[in-house]
């Protein structure tokens, strides 16, 4: 069996702040961390080796200094870990960030033909939960968002079962292998690494690829380049103006209490007031 | 796990980073542990570095390392509740390079070291603590951590675990740290417009300010405060020592201490608008000569603050912890290359080395001042109170002749203190600053 896990090295978001002055991020001596949904994927997939055996091979796209993001992963188990880093990929949205990741998963391929690709749910810094259904899509596999249990893999029937969290219920849900999972967050919780695999993890000589190795071919769909998406304005959030008014409850009934509340409202109101009016059953 | 390393080098502030990075570099097989996430990122320091002591395990760090600004003016306060007396040194000759002191913040620095060591091929393990030495009936023989598989095995330990150097004391090296011997220090990173900073210090670009002060702000307690000035940000804090915070009357708490400090008069203005980053509250040993312990024997070695190296009266740690580290790495690379092994006979060229630095003269120098300064709190009480009034009543025109206020505040300083009082104060601040 071999499984692929997507990760990204993100700044610790508990740790950012907005410049008072001039609105920008201040991203210095933030400290950069896997982010923290990637490592259930991880998880996830350590576990499905522990079970299977097989490899377990770490990808990720970022700067030189991503590396290490990557060594963490290998601590925890890993056996193979890949950063795919180029300056052709600056500047990249999750449209080229899934581009480049697809197209080194395919030459990962090459090297040993892949049963599952994990991803996390979504990065902490961008949200956007888009990268691992863009390479699912690249890669014609199957895709299962929001999954919080596998319940079965049979690799020799190339199937597996999962449950995925869907609004209002459980999916338990059955599909053929390759397929692309995200996993969702607080579904397992990660291993602590063992020291003989912190030792080898200090070690490890992650495998760096640039654009040709990641088997990029078409230049014009990655970095800035292949990037439609415009950051037009950041800004932090603006405090309300209105403070809420305070009804001090010392002694009154609840009776008092609630008719004193419903005035209040229909004081600041009026609409609100003869909208209740209008529609009370009289 | 049956892999050896030459040497095990626990903690990775600068004692540490000094240590690993001179043995690295000399072809040592080195491991590293560091049980906060990251380098840094449990350290506390004001932060001044010194950097003789750098320069002399990486010559070139002012290329790349992460320094706020180089330090042309220190000043030293006196503070009653309302007014300050003081001195500021200015010079230009501290505007020209190579800069003798920076600010710098600590979490960045250390990672900034770390990556040093690491380059020079020390491994370095994180988030992962050393529950205690490894000991082969004298010998010490590695350590065991707090992970499955933790035990490691190695030709020396360097101690470089900080001021509670919980494993020298569990393996017997050390008695418990008294609270007489260590402060308590508190400090905030306010964040503050470079434009702001500059403005209110009278600096430029990189130019940076320190302000050490004494007085009524430590309520009586033995301790100092400090200002410090970073890029876009203001460091202050204050340390007093913990006999004295578990003896005040007013039950004073470290970070009351530094709220008092904030609101002074004379502090106020400069960190007005500042907005906190960060707070955080660090142990800093200042027994000084007498307290240092035995620093090596068979297997092990002591460097930093686990050994109590820091000389209080100058605000110089760091510096002492980089010495240190470097001294004991070169005792380490020396025994391997002599062949005849770590045993305490080969390892006493560390203290040796210690004794002929600026380290243990130092210390050796002011062995008895926080003695008189512990025993005599007039020092932190009635002295800035007369010093303040004497300056008052001496600037003040309100058509009393100047004799006649002299003869006033000499009264004033008799009738707090008496004559022999005053003049066994100065005697014996004489002996220990000799
Ligand atoms: C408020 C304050 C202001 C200061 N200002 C200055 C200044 O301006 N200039 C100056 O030179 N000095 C200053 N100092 C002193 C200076 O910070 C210290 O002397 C210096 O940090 C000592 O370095 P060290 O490497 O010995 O210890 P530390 O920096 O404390 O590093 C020890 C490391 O060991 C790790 N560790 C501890 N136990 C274990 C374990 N069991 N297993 C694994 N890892 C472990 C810790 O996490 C830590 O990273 C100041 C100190 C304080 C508290």
């Amino acid at each position: 069996m071999h499984i692929v896990v997507c990760i990204k090295q993100v700044p610790d978001s508990a740790q950012i702040r907005v410049h008072p002055v001039t609105n920008t991020i201040m991203r210095q001596g933030v400290p950069a961390i896997v982010n923290p949904y990637d490592l259930f994927a991880l998880e996830e997939a350590l576990r499905l080796k522990d079970s299977f055996g097989g490899k377990v091979t770490m990808l990720c796209m970022g700067p030189p200094q991503a590396e290490e993001a990557l060594k963490r992963c290998i601590s925890f188990g890993a056996d193979d870990a890949i950063l795919v880093t180029d300056r052709a990929f600056a500047g990249a949205d999750t449209l080229a960030t899934s581009y480049a990741l697809a197209s080194a998963i395919r030459q990962i391929e090459k090297e040993q033909a892949i049963d599952l690709v994990f991803t996390g749910k979504q990065t902490i810094d961008g949200d956007t939960a888009q990268v691992g259904p863009g390479i699912a899509k690249r890669l014609s596999m199957q895709l299962l968002t929001y999954v919080s249990r596998i319940a079965e893999l049979d690799l020799a029937n190339r199937t597996i079962t999962i449950e995925r969290r869907a609004e209002g219920g459980v999916q338990l849900l059955k599909t053929r292998t390759p397929s692309l999972i995200t996993m969702l967050e607080n579904t397992n919780e990660l291993r602590f690494a063992t020291m003989p695999d912190m030792i080898r993890a200090a070690r490890y000589p992650v495998r760096k690829w640039n654009k040709d190795d990641a088997g990029i071919e078409d230049l014009s769909k990655i970095g800035l380049k292949g990037s439609p998406t415009v950051v037009s304005k950041v800004f932090g959030p603006t405090p309300r103006a209105v403070k809420a008014e305070q009804i001090p409850v010392d002694k009154a009934t609840p009776r008092d209490i609630a008719v004193n509340l419903i005035q209040a409202m229909f004081t600041q109101h009026p609409a609100l007031e003869q909208d209740m009016l209008e529609r009370a059953p009289l | 796990m049956n892999e050896r390393f030459d040497a095990i080098v626990v903690g990775a502030g600068p004692a540490g980073n000094a240590a690993a990075y001179t043995m690295a570099s000399a072809g040592l097989k080195v491991l590293q542990i560091e049980r906060g996430e990251y380098p840094g990122s449990k350290n506390v320091q004001g932060a001044i570095l010194y950097s003789d002591a750098l320069e002399k395990i990486i010559p070139d760090f002012r290329d790349d390392a992460p320094l706020e600004r180089h330090i042309i003016e220190q000043r030293m306060w006196v503070l009653d509740d309302e007014s300050f007396v003081g001195t500021h040194f200015r010079s230009d000759d501290y505007n020209k390079p190579p800069y003798n002191r920076y600010t710098i913040i600590r979490a960045q620095f250390d990672k900034w070291f770390s990556s040093k060591v690491r380059e020079a091929g020390a491994l370095l393990i994180c988030e992962t603590t050393v529950s205690e030495l490894l000991v082969d009936g004298n010998r010490v023989v590695g350590v065991r951590c707090d992970r499955e598989g933790g035990d490691i095995f190695a030709d020396v330990v360097i101690l470089a675990d900080g001021v509670n150097s919980t494993l020298a004391r569990k393996a017997g090296f050390h008695a418990e740290i008294s609270p007489g011997n260590v402060a308590l220090a508190v400090k905030e990173i306010l964040f503050m417009p470079q434009e702001a900073i500059e403005a209110r210090f009278n600096i430029t670009e990189d130019e940076g300010v320190v302000i050490e002060a004494i007085g009524k702000i430590t309520d009586g307690m033995m301790g100092t405060g400090f200002l410090y000035t970073n890029k876009d940000s203001l460091t202050i804090g204050i340390g007093c020592m913990l006999a004295d915070f578990k003896g005040s009357p007013n039950r004073t708490s470290p970070y009351a201490v530094l709220e008092r400090m904030k609101k002074h008069p004379a502090i106020a203005p400069m960190i007005a608008g500042g907005e906190m980053k960060e707070y955080c509250a660090h142990l800093i040993p200042e027994g000084g000569f007498y307290a240092v312990p035995r620093v090596f024997g068979d297997g092990w070695m002591i460097v930093g603050d686990s050994g109590g190296f820091v000389n209080s009266v100058h605000r110089e740690g760091s510096n002492l912890a980089m010495t240190t580290g470097r001294l004991a790495a070169e005792t380490a690379i020396a025994a391997k290359e002599a062949g005849k092994g770590f045993g305490a006979a080969s390892l006493k060229a560390y203290k040796a080395a210690l004794d002929e630095s600026f380290v243990m003269k130092d210390l050796h120098k002011y062995r008895d001042m926080p003695d008189v300064f512990h025993r005599n709190n007039q020092f932190f009480t009635t002295y800035p109170e007369l010093v303040n009034r004497a300056a008052k009543t001496m600037i003040t025109v309100d058509g009393v002749d100047k004799k006649t206020k002299e003869r006033e505040i000499f009264g004033d300083f008799r009738q707090k203190r008496s004559l022999v009082g005053l003049m066994g104060d100065a005697f014996k601040l004489w002996r220990a600053f000799r």
